[in-house]
């Protein structure tokens, strides 16, 4: 369900919006290629491990395409769902931290009180070093 | 986690190297490209490269440089920007973190009011619009000191944009001359730091720390060159730079190397470089992943940003929870540009000197209390303050408030001058002697070396008489106009009278005497 809403957020300006770039191919065919479905894979971490992964992703774009039925012509878009809210301003005083312990309990590894992590970022296998499956 | 970081963008054109052309200067020599008139705003001016002395293959063709500073302050709160965990540097590791610092599911930002009086006191101070509405981003990418995959920032829209700011360089032969520029300052945008990661080689792991407040100010610097005429070239991106020292360096040396790159007919890549201090040069960075894409997309957590001004403030509204402009525009400090421009008006002294007196810290407190206390003209206390005083200070790399000569006791000097009880030649053979020696006074000094100057002028003008006799050959130079021959006189008498004579009242003298 959050993950469909994020899809509709991200098609809904994607065209229009100032700044933000979009990858996927606006007018095509709803194929999407496997060349952005690498690219998607290295920034969100996710695998789309089959085909069926692929197909679905198609699906859902084909569905937020359909907002492109409304004709938003001189609309400005709505930002966030919370935009008649007022943002509330905290005072800036000191009310939290203080709880390593606690936190550290999450940790897998940890050494004196720092989080371990594996050095740098761990590259992705490249594209033929995966298991390859058919995009098409 | 989540430090509050302030992010300003200022763009400046640098043309350092359009002595390229054939004919003009080559080798080192300050930097005197400034960008054509007609754009707004003006070059950062970075010093000129050693260049090597060979023409470009191309011709004629100039190069401009065009350089962007991304520059990253962290702002002086409590708390952090988004949780209220305390904001400290050299805490224990991840003892000042909280749930939401931590990115645990669940958890929200809340925004810090005096963070967002922060930026606006920024961007007023950096003469910017300030926007009333302002949004808030999400920035992905991944890397263990993020951990919630983004970075909160403000790409669409931040909170002040189209600034600028006025400061000084020194140009010209051995950078004598000071000169005004203008840098353009692109926007300021509220964002929230990483954690700090420790590279452990040794054992493969890096130790990730998520306090993440170190109080420093951090510079990367985006470079390209292009030719005059012709669209900006790509940019490279050069991170890792400490000191303003080093960035202009880097950013020489990485103008350099595009140029000659280009000039052999390859590309530059869109990359991230690093700078290496031993090597003086840039190198591309070990993780470079070609263009990043951080899929940006509006933070859905936190609402746009309003801020209001006196005219617009809702009635009725909660102080706490509004921002008034006009308010925090009446709250700001003295700008230096008007306390420059006071320094100019009150005191007659030159532009690049009010620039010299507010770049030192203390400075300006020292000088106008030297003015409180003498009589001495202005003029004369800016440049003993500005070049004897300043180079002392220097040359022992001491701080205004670690001087042995306090205002009070250069002022009493100064008076001595002014009163001409001493010549300036004595008054600097005080001062060293002030510096060296603490609680003596000026007075004392004076009377211990026997620097007074001498009063009686009947006297000078017999010892004038003598030393001319005395050197018949000199005179007959001096009747024929030579230059050197007369201070070769002053010279005499002033040995003589040890030193205890004006040289200009000796010359005076000397010149009424050879024409009689």
């Amino acid at each position: 369900m959050w993950a469909r809403a994020v899809l509709l957020g991200h098609r809904s300006w994607m065209g229009r919006h100032r700044g933000f770039t979009s990858k996927t191919d606006p007018q095509g065919s709803g194929r999407v290629t496997a060349e952005v479905i690498e690219h998607l894979e290295r920034l969100a971490l996710v695998d789309f491990g089959s085909q069926e992964a692929v197909a679905r992703l198609e699906k859902a774009i084909a569905f937020a395409d359909r907002l492109r039925a409304v004709d938003t012509d001189g609309v400005e878009p709505m930002e966030s769902v919370l935009e008649d809210r007022c943002l509330y301003l905290r005072s800036d005083n000191v009310v939290e931290g203080n709880c390593v312990e606690e936190l550290l309990q999450n940790a897998h590894r940890v050494v004196e009180e720092y989080f371990v992590a594996p050095p740098g970022n761990i590259s992705l296998p490249k594209q033929d070093e995966q298991q390859p499956f058919s995009h098409n | 986690m989540a430090a509050p970081m302030l992010r300003g963008c200022c763009l400046g054109r640098c043309w350092a190297l359009a002595c390229i052309d054939s004919g003009s200067r080559h080798g080192r020599g300050a930097a005197t490209g400034f960008t054509s008139s007609g754009k707004r705003g003006q070059s950062f001016v970075a010093q000129q490269p050693l260049l090597t002395a060979q023409k470009s293959r191309k011709g004629e063709h100039k190069w401009a440089a065009v350089v962007g500073l991304e520059i990253h302050a962290q702002i002086a709160s409590n708390s952090k920007l988004f949780s209220g965990s305390q904001v400290h540097f050299a805490a224990p590791p991840n003892s000042l973190v909280s749930f939401f610092d931590a990115s645990l599911p669940g958890t929200l930002p809340v925004l810090n009011r005096r963070c967002v009086e922060a930026a606006v006191m920024t961007g007023l101070a950096l003469n910017c619009h300030i926007n009333k509405k302002s949004l808030f981003d999400r920035k992905h990418y991944f890397y263990a000191d993020l951990p919630a995959g983004y970075q909160i920032t403000q790409q669409r829209l931040p909170i002040a944009v189209n600034g600028s700011l006025a400061y000084s360089v020194c140009v010209g032969k051995k950078w004598r001359q000071v000169i005004t520029k203008t840098v353009r300052i692109k926007q300021i945008q509220l964002e929230q730091d990483s954690g700090k990661s420790l590279h452990d080689e040794l054992r493969s792991q890096t130790l990730i720390d998520l306090n993440r407040a170190e109080g420093q100010l951090r510079v990367d610097a985006n470079i390209s060159v292009h030719h005059p005429g012709e669209p900006l070239g790509v940019r490279t991106e050069v991170k890792n730079l400490n000191s303003a020292r080093f960035l202009a360096r880097a950013i020489d040396y990485e103008i350099q190397r595009q140029i000659n790159e280009l000039e052999n007919g390859c590309e530059i890549l869109n990359e991230t470089r690093s700078f290496d201090y031993k090597l003086g040069c840039t190198v591309p960075m070990r993780d470079k992943e070609g263009k990043q894409d951080y899929r940006f997309m509006p933070e859905p957590n936190l609402p746009p940003l309003l801020l209001y001004d006196t005219a617009s403030l809702p009635a009725g509204a909660d102080p706490q929870q509004v921002i008034n402009i006009d308010r925090i525009r009446e709250q700001l400090p003295e700008l230096p540009s008007e306390t420059r421009e006071k320094l100019i008006q009150q005191y007659g002294i030159l532009p690049e000197h009010s620039f010299a007196l507010l770049n030192e810290v203390g400075l300006l407190e020292f000088f106008q209390n030297v003015i409180k206390e003498t009589r001495a003209e202005p003029k004369k206390v800016t440049s003993w303050v500005l070049n004897i005083f300043l180079g002392f200070l220097k040359q022992r790399n001491l701080a205004v408030n670690e001087s042995p000569v306090t205002p009070s006791v250069l002022a009493e000097l100064l008076n001595l001058l002014d009163r001409k009880v001493i010549s300036s030649a004595a008054a600097k053979q005080v001062f060293e002697e002030l510096w060296r020696s603490k609680g003596k006074t000026p007075s004392q000094i004076v009377s211990e070396k026997k620097l007074e100057l001498m009063q009686d002028e009947e006297a000078l003008e017999r010892v004038c008489h003598t030393v001319m006799e005395g050197h018949p050959q000199v005179v007959m130079d001096m009747k024929r106009g030579n230059p050197r021959a007369i201070n070769k006189l002053i010279g005499l008498v002033r040995k003589v009278t040890h030193n205890r004579a004006d040289p200009t009242v000796i010359k005076e003298i000397l010149e009424k005497q050879l024409s009689s």
